[in-house]
């Protein structure tokens, strides 16, 4: 008996108790629903995490002074000694695998053009900072590493400050002043948006950072071209783990700290700490996998009841079937088919208000929500596995009826 | 004498009811020549059922040996007698055992659906059979919409859709008044003259009176075979 006619079968047998078929699927629809809402909401999270950690650049290690955490006695981040720009250049000679570095200064600083002000953050970096970032402008350029070196004064502001100070108009080529440094603004940035903290990161601007050390801040922070922060971009083939050993192991030798004494400074792959910290979103995505399991294992209960009813109301059926020639499989199979078009019906239902419940709580807003073409597979995959898995005892039992007691059944 | 279609020696059939053994058959040994047209009778629980059940390959004998047509069906498996069966044996049965919300042609095919012949063919091979039953008009009825007679028609062309050497009918007329189940009767008749071989199982003396020998059994043993 091919496949085609045994379908034929199954759902003309499916379709005289539309009623108990319906019934009988709702476990299954519930399920795959359950499933498809699950597998939108935890892709959904993980696409977020994935976002946070490319709007900071991906393969990013941020180096700071400041003791690791957790070791008290030393002084909080920042408090010890200020890294430089020998730093900076060391780290980009002598380390293997990084593809860019950038020191980074920044402070407030008070943006006037035509009478309007604007008071935001300005960031001094090198001109290595935009490619470790994966941040560059939309329009004009960004300024060269001599522009650094001679501590030229250019700009290039982001979206928001360009929105706040010169509206519609173009902001390239104008004059700005930064403090009471007037500066050229060479670029616009790309936009952002909102970092995962709530801060809008469109509202800066950027600038050499020998420029805002020496003409905008003016901190006298005891060090020779202090950075506050070191931004360094790993190649994408390199283990982060293997570059960050690499880099303690230069700051220790550079800050001459004595072997078995702690480090002074950290090295954090960004990627790895919001990861970390979106342990606990995941632990959503677990508690719905195990609620969408136990409905899919209630609904393969009720598909295996209903098909256990569905044998012994056939009991004749399956006798003049064996009669007329049916081996065993033909039954089974018969049986089995049956069982996985009930499912696969019921699963394709399931993903119908499965997908409708991902795009409420999308509307919602509460929780990211990604529904991806996957899930029809998920759906059909379930769908496929609960029928064949439940159905299979009472195939099995149908294709075990003896002919003579199946035929006199009454 | 023509050859033996069907030859059988000491076939023996035990059931085991809890600790009871019931003995249906006890030892029978019978010749069925091909074209033979044979009524097998006696009182409920003689093993008319039971030998009928053998020869169809439903069952298998407890000792004994059992051949038909050069096969021996006493050491099948369960699905070679289903396949011997598929291929061998039409059965009719008393209460028709058609598919419900299933066309007369569909049902008349079903044999052919697990023989692996190919969509086409089964309903051709199923409509031919259905016309020389007389149902040419109504191969698109369901079993509902046909009377007791016709619905028996069916099952009988469903039983030679398959070309069998065999056909195996249990009280074919048990649930047909007298006009019909003459007009089955005459069916078979023709078959036979035809030169299938024919097997039936009654109760009723003037069915038997169709057939051209009857064996009657009593208590798991023939006690009477005459032509």
């Amino acid at each position: 008996m091919n496949l085609l006619s045994a379908i034929r079968v199954a759902l003309i047998s499916l379709r005289v108790n539309a009623l108990r078929t319906v019934l009988a699927m709702l476990g299954v629809i519930i399920g795959v629903a359950a499933v498809i809402v699950m597998v939108s909401v935890t892709a959904g999270a993980k696409q977020a995490v994935e976002e946070q950690i490319a709007s900071f650049g991906a393969n990013l290690l941020i180096i700071r002074p400041g003791s690791s955490a957790f070791r008290g006695r030393r002084g909080g981040a920042g408090t010890a000694t200020f890294m430089n720009d020998a730093d900076v250049n060391a780290i980009a000679d002598e380390i293997d695998g990084v593809a860019a570095v950038s020191g980074e200064m920044s402070g407030n600083a008070t943006f006037v053009v035509d009478g309007v002000n604007w008071t935001t953050r300005i960031q001094g970096v090198h001109a290595a900072y935009f490619e470790t970032r994966d941040w560059f402008v939309e329009s004009g350029r960004e300024f060269y590493p001599e522009e650094v070196q001679s501590g030229a004064r250019v700009t290039m502001i982001g979206q928001t400050l360009a929105r706040e100070l010169f509206g519609a108009s173009d902001p390239i080529g104008q004059t700005i002043r930064v403090g009471s440094t007037p500066m050229e603004i060479i670029g616009v940035m790309t936009l952002k948006g909102q970092s995962s903290w709530g801060q809008d990161q469109d509202d800066v601007a950027f600038a050499p950072i020998t420029t805002v050390r020496d003409r905008i801040l003016g901190y006298d922070l005891g060090v020779r071209d202090p950075v506050f922060t070191i931004y360094a971009e790993t190649n994408s083939g390199e283990n982060p783990d293997n570059v960050t050993a690499d880099i303690e192991d230069l700051m220790r030798v550079r800050r001459n700290i004595q072997p078995g004494a702690d480090d002074d400074f950290t090295v954090r792959n960004l990627g790895e700490f919001i990861r970390a910290r979106n342990e606990t979103e995941n632990q959503l995505g677990v508690l719905l996998a195990a609620a969408a399991a136990i409905s899919l294992l209630v609904g393969g209960i009720g598909i295996m009841n209903i098909m256990l009813v569905s044998v012994t109301e056939r009991t004749r059926e399956i006798g003049l079937r064996l009669a007329v020639g049916a081996k065993r499989a033909d039954i089974r199979n018969q049986f089995l088919i049956e069982s996985v078009t009930l499912c696969f019906t019921g699963g394709l239902i399931g993903m119908g208000i499965g997908v409708l419940g991902a795009i409420y709580i999308a509307s919602l807003g509460e929780f990211p929500v990604q529904i991806q073409p996957t899930i029809a597979l998920i759906a059909i995959g379930s769908s496929a596995f609960v029928g064949v898995f439940f159905g299979f005892y009472p195939a099995h039992r149908a294709s075990r009826l003896d002919p003579i007691e199946a035929l006199r059944f009454e | 004498m023509s050859p033996a279609l069907i030859q059988c020696r000491d076939l023996t059939r035990v059931y085991k009811m809890g600790d009871n053994e019931v003995h249906a058959l006890r030892g029978v040994s019978t010749r069925i020549a091909k074209g033979d047209y044979v009524a097998i009778m006696g009182p409920s629980g003689s093993g008319k059922s039971t030998f009928m059940n053998m020869i169809g390959a439903l069952d298998r004998p407890t000792s004994g040996t059992l051949e038909i047509d050069g096969e021996r069906l006493d050491s099948m498996k369960p699905d070679e007698l289903a396949a011997f069966r598929g291929r061998r044996v039409g059965f009719v049965f008393q209460q028709f055992n058609l598919l419900p919300r299933t066309t007369a042609t569909q049902n008349a095919a079903l044999p052919l659906l697990y023989g692996g012949v190919p969509g086409q063919e089964r309903a051709r091979r199923a409509e031919a059979r259905l016309q020389q039953v007389g149902l040419g008009e109504r191969m698109d009825h369901h079993p509902a919409q046909l009377s007791g007679g016709q619905q028996q028609r069916v099952a009988i062309a469903r039983a030679l859709v398959n070309d069998p050497a065999i056909l195996l009918a249990d009280e074919p007329t048990g649930a047909l008044d007298s006009q019909t189940s003459e007009e089955i009767l005459q069916i078979f008749d023709q078959l036979n003259r035809d030169g299938m071989t024919i097997i039936l199982v009654t109760h009723e003396a003037e069915v038997a009176e169709h057939a051209k020998r009857q064996i009657v059994f009593r208590d798991g043993e023939i006690v009477e075979d005459r032509t």
